[in-house]
C-alpha cells in the first residue's frame, strides 16, 4: 500500500520534496472515482446540516410541545420529521444528535489514531523483541471484543457521553496500529532511512521527518473507514441508553425514544437511523475511494 | 502440528486469562461496594458484615482475586446478585439459544453471501453488479438495531407476516412440525437481522476474490479446452476464490456474538446477549464476568478455528 507513489523518494532525502510533487497525482485519481466524491459530497452536506443546526432547525430541540396538541405529531411542513413525545421537533433532535454523534465519532478518531500511529512506529521501527512484546499486547487487546469491554466499564462506572471519547479511543487504536507497523517495517529499510542514519540524525528526528509523514497516508484511509465504525458504534452504544444520555439528543437515543411507538409514530425511529446510514455509507465511499487513489496497482 | 497447536492454545488460555484479570480489576475500580448495591444501607451493621463475608467482601483485594480465578477454572462463576441463581446455570440456559441464532445467522451469511458474490463476480461492472454491490454496501452501513426495527415496523407491525420477539408463540399446536415451523418464524427476522452485515462482507470478500481467480491463466485454459461454464466456475474457479474466506469463518465468531448482543436485546430472544445487557442494567458484577469470559472465550475458539481451517484446507500454509 503507498508504495508506489513514495518510489523516487527511495533515491531522494528531501522527502517533502517528493511529496507536494505526488500529492496532485492522487487528488486527481480520486476526483475520477465518481462514487467517492458523492461520499464526500454526502460528508460536505451532512457537517453543514448538523454543524449548521441553529439555522436550519425552526424548533429547540430539547423545548417541549404542548402536549395536548403537539405530540406524535405527523411529518409537516413545520415539523419534517414529526414530533415525538413530548412534542419535541424530531427534525431538530436528529440535527443536534448529529452534530454530538459526528464529534465524538472525530474525536475517538483522532485519538485511536494518534494512539495507533505512536504504538505502531515505535513498534515497527525498534523491531526485535519490543517489536514482538508490543504485538502480544495488542493481541491481547484485539481479543477483548470491544462492545463487551466498553458495557463493561461503563456499567462500573457512571459517566457522562464526553468519556466515550477516551473509552472508545483506548479500546480502538489496535487497526491503525498494525497498519502503521507493517508500513514502518518497509519503509525503515529503504535507502532514504539508510541515508538519515548515515547523516547521523537521531531516532526522534528520522521518525518524525522521514517514518511518520510516509505513514500518514494508509492511516488517513484507516480513519475514514474508523469514523463509520465509530458512528455505528456509538449509535449502538446510546441505543442501549448507555451512551448520550437524555435529554441530549443522539441518533441513537432516538431512535431508542421511538422504540416502544414505532407503529403509532414511525417517524421518530426511522429518520435518525437514515442519517446513521447516510453518514456511515458516505464515510466508507470516501475510504473505498482514498484506498483505490492510493494504490492503484490493487 | 502438535507442537504448534499447544503452544496455540497456551497463548489463547493466557489471552483468556488476562481479559478475566482486567474485567475483574475494572469491577474493583468501581467506585463504592458492589455490595451497596443489593443491600439497603439502613440495614444493621452486623446482618451486613455476615452478608458482606458471604459474597466474600470482606476478605483482600488479592485473596477475592485468587479464590475467584479458582472458582472460575472449576466452572463456578458464583451467585446472580439479580436473579439469585448460579450464573453457570443461567448461562447453560441461554447459550444453546444464541448459538440457535448465531447459527442460523452464519447459514444465511453463506448461502445469501456466496450466491451475490458470485453473481457480482461473473456480471463483473455491469449494471446488475453495481446495483447489488450499492445494495451491499447500504446493508453493511446500517445499525444493526435501526435495521431490526425496520424489519419490525414493516414485517410484523404493518404487514403481520413475522412474530416481532420471543423465542415461540404463547399457544403452541403439538406436535414437533408445528414447534418447529413456530421456532423457525420466529428464527427469520432476528437471524436475518444479525447476518446482515455479514452477508454484504462475504458477498464483497468472494466478489474481489472470485473475479481475480476468473482473470487467472489455468481458468482461461480450462475454457480453451471446453469445459463448459458452470463447471468451470463452481469446480475450478470458486473453490480457489473460497479458500480465504474459510480463514474468516473463525474470525467472524466474536463479531456474530457482539451483534447478538443487540439483535437478541431487541428481539427479547432469551440468550447470552440479553442476559448481558440486562446485567450491565442491573450492575449484576458476577454476571457481567462471565459474559466477559464467554466473549474472550469465543474469540479465542474463533481465532484458533481460523487457523487451523486455512490450513487444512490449504496445504500451501505451514508454520
Amino acid at each position: 500500500m503507498g508504495r508506489n507513489p513514495t518510489i523516487q523518494q527511495s533515491s531522494n532525502p528531501a522527502i517533502q520534496y517528493s511529496n507536494t510533487h505526488n500529492t496532485p497525482t492522487i487528488g486527481r485519481r480520486f476526483r475520477k472515482k465518481p462514487l467517492a466524491a458523492a461520499g464526500l459530497l454526502g460528508i460536505a452536506l451532512l457537517a453543514l446540516l448538523c454543524f449548521g443546526s441553529d439555522i436550519f432547525a425552526r424548533h429547540d430541540p430539547n423545548a417541549h410541545g404542548d402536549l395536548l396538541t403537539s405530540r406524535y405529531l405527523q411529518p409537516s411542513m413545520d415539523h419534517p420529521f414529526g414530533t415525538d413525545k413530548f412534542g419535541r421537533d424530531v427534525f431538530s433532535r436528529v440535527l443536534q444528535g448529529g452534530k454530538i454523534s459526528l464529534t465524538i465519532a472525530f474525536c475517538v478518531v483522532t485519538l485511536a489514531m494518534t494512539l495507533g500511529l505512536l504504538y505502531g512506529t515505535v513498534s515497527g521501527y525498534f523491531g526485535g523483541w519490543v517489536d514482538a512484546a508490543m504485538m502480544r499486547f495488542l493481541d491481547f487487546f484485539l481479543a477483548f471484543p470491544a462492545i463487551f469491554l466498553i458495557l463493561t466499564i461503563v456499567a462500573v462506572f457512571d459517566l457522562n457521553h464526553w468519556y466515550l471519547i477516551p473509552i472508545l479511543g483506548l479500546t480502538g487504536w489496535m487497526e491503525a496500529a498494525r497498519i502503521v507497523r507493517t508500513e514502518v517495517l518497509s519503509l525503515k529499510e529503504r535507502d532514504f532511512i539508510l541515508a538519515a542514519k548515515c547523516l547521523g540524525f537521531s531516532h526522534v528526528r528520522i521518525l518524525s521527518r522521514h517514518i511518520v509523514p510516509n505513514c500518514l497516508t494508509p492511516l488517513f484511509v484507516a480513519a475514514t473507514l474508523k469514523v463509520a465504525e465509530v458512528v455505528l458504534l456509538e449509535s449502538a452504544l446510546s441505543f442501549l441508553g448507555v451512551g448520550v444520555q437524555p435529554p441530549t439528543a443522539s441518533w441513537g437515543s432516538i431512535i431508542n425514544d421511538g422504540r416502544g411507538v414505532l407503529l403509532r409514530a414511525w417517524w421518530i425511529s426511522t429518520f435518525p437511523g437514515a442519517f446513521i446510514v447516510w453518514s456511515v455509507v458516505s464515510f466508507n465511499l470516501v475510504s473505498d475511494g482514498l484506498q483505490q487513489a492510493f494504490s492503484p496497482d490493487r | 502440528m502438535i507442537t504448534y497447536l499447544a503452544k496455540r492454545i497456551g497463548i489463547s488460555l493466557f489471552i483468556v486469562f488476562g481479559v478475566l484479570s482486567l474485567s475483574f480489576a475494572l469491577i474493583h475500580m468501581a467506585p463504592g461496594d458492589p455490595s451497596s448495591l443489593y443491600i439497603r444501607p439502613d440495614i444493621d451493621p452486623q446482618t451486613m458484615a455476615s452478608l458482606r463475608s458471604q459474597m466474600g467482601l470482606d476478605q483482600p483485594i488479592w485473596r477475592q482475586y485468587v479464590l475467584w480465578i479458582q472458582q472460575v477454572c472449576s466452572g463456578n462463576f458464583g451467585i446472580s446478585f439479580s436473579q439469585q441463581r448460579p450464573v453457570a446455570e443461567i448461562l447453560a440456559e441461554a447459550i444453546p439459544n444464541t448459538l440457535q441464532l448465531t447459527v442460523a445467522a452464519f447459514l444465511i451469511q453463506l448461502v445469501l453471501g456466496t450466491l451475490l458474490g458470485v453473481l457480482t463476480a461473473i456480471k463483473h461492472n455491469t449494471k446488475l453488479d453495481f446495483s447489488i454491490s450499492s445494495f451491499l454496501l447500504f446493508l453493511y452501513s446500517m445499525p444493526g438495531f435501526w435495521l431490526a426495527l425496520m424489519a419490525v415496523l414493516v414485517f410484523s407491525l404493518k404487514l403481520g407476516w413475522l412474530p416481532s420477539s420471543q423465542m415461540q408463540s404463547l399457544q403452541i399446536a403439538d406436535g414437533a412440525w408445528a414447534q418447529l415451523t413456530d421456532r423457525l418464524r420466529h428464527l427469520i427476522l432476528p437471524a436475518g437481522v444479525l447476518a446482515a452485515p455479514f452477508v454484504a462482507h462475504t458477498a464483497r470478500f468472494i466478489r474481489g476474490s472470485l473475479s481475480e481467480v476468473l482473470q487467472q491463466d489455468y481458468i482461461r485454459t480450462a475454457y480453451a479446452f471446453g469445459i463448459p461454464a458452470r463447471k468451470v466456475l463452481f469446480k475450478y474457479a470458486l473453490k480457489n476464490a473460497v479458500l480465504p474466506l474459510a480463514s474468516l469463518f473463525g474470525f467472524y465468531l466474536p463479531f456474530l456474538l457482539g451483534g447478538a448482543v443487540i439483535t437478541e436485546y431487541i428481539f427479547a430472544w432469551p440468550g447470552f446477549g440479553r442476559i448481558t445487557v440486562n446485567a450491565i442494567f442491573a450492575h449484576d458484577f458476577p454476571m457481567i464476568l462471565a459474559g466477559n469470559f464467554i466473549a474472550a472465550l469465543a474469540v479465542v475458539i474463533g481465532n484458533l478455528i481460523s487457523d487451523l481451517v486455512s490450513k487444512a484446507v490449504d496445504p500451501r500454509i505451514r508454520g
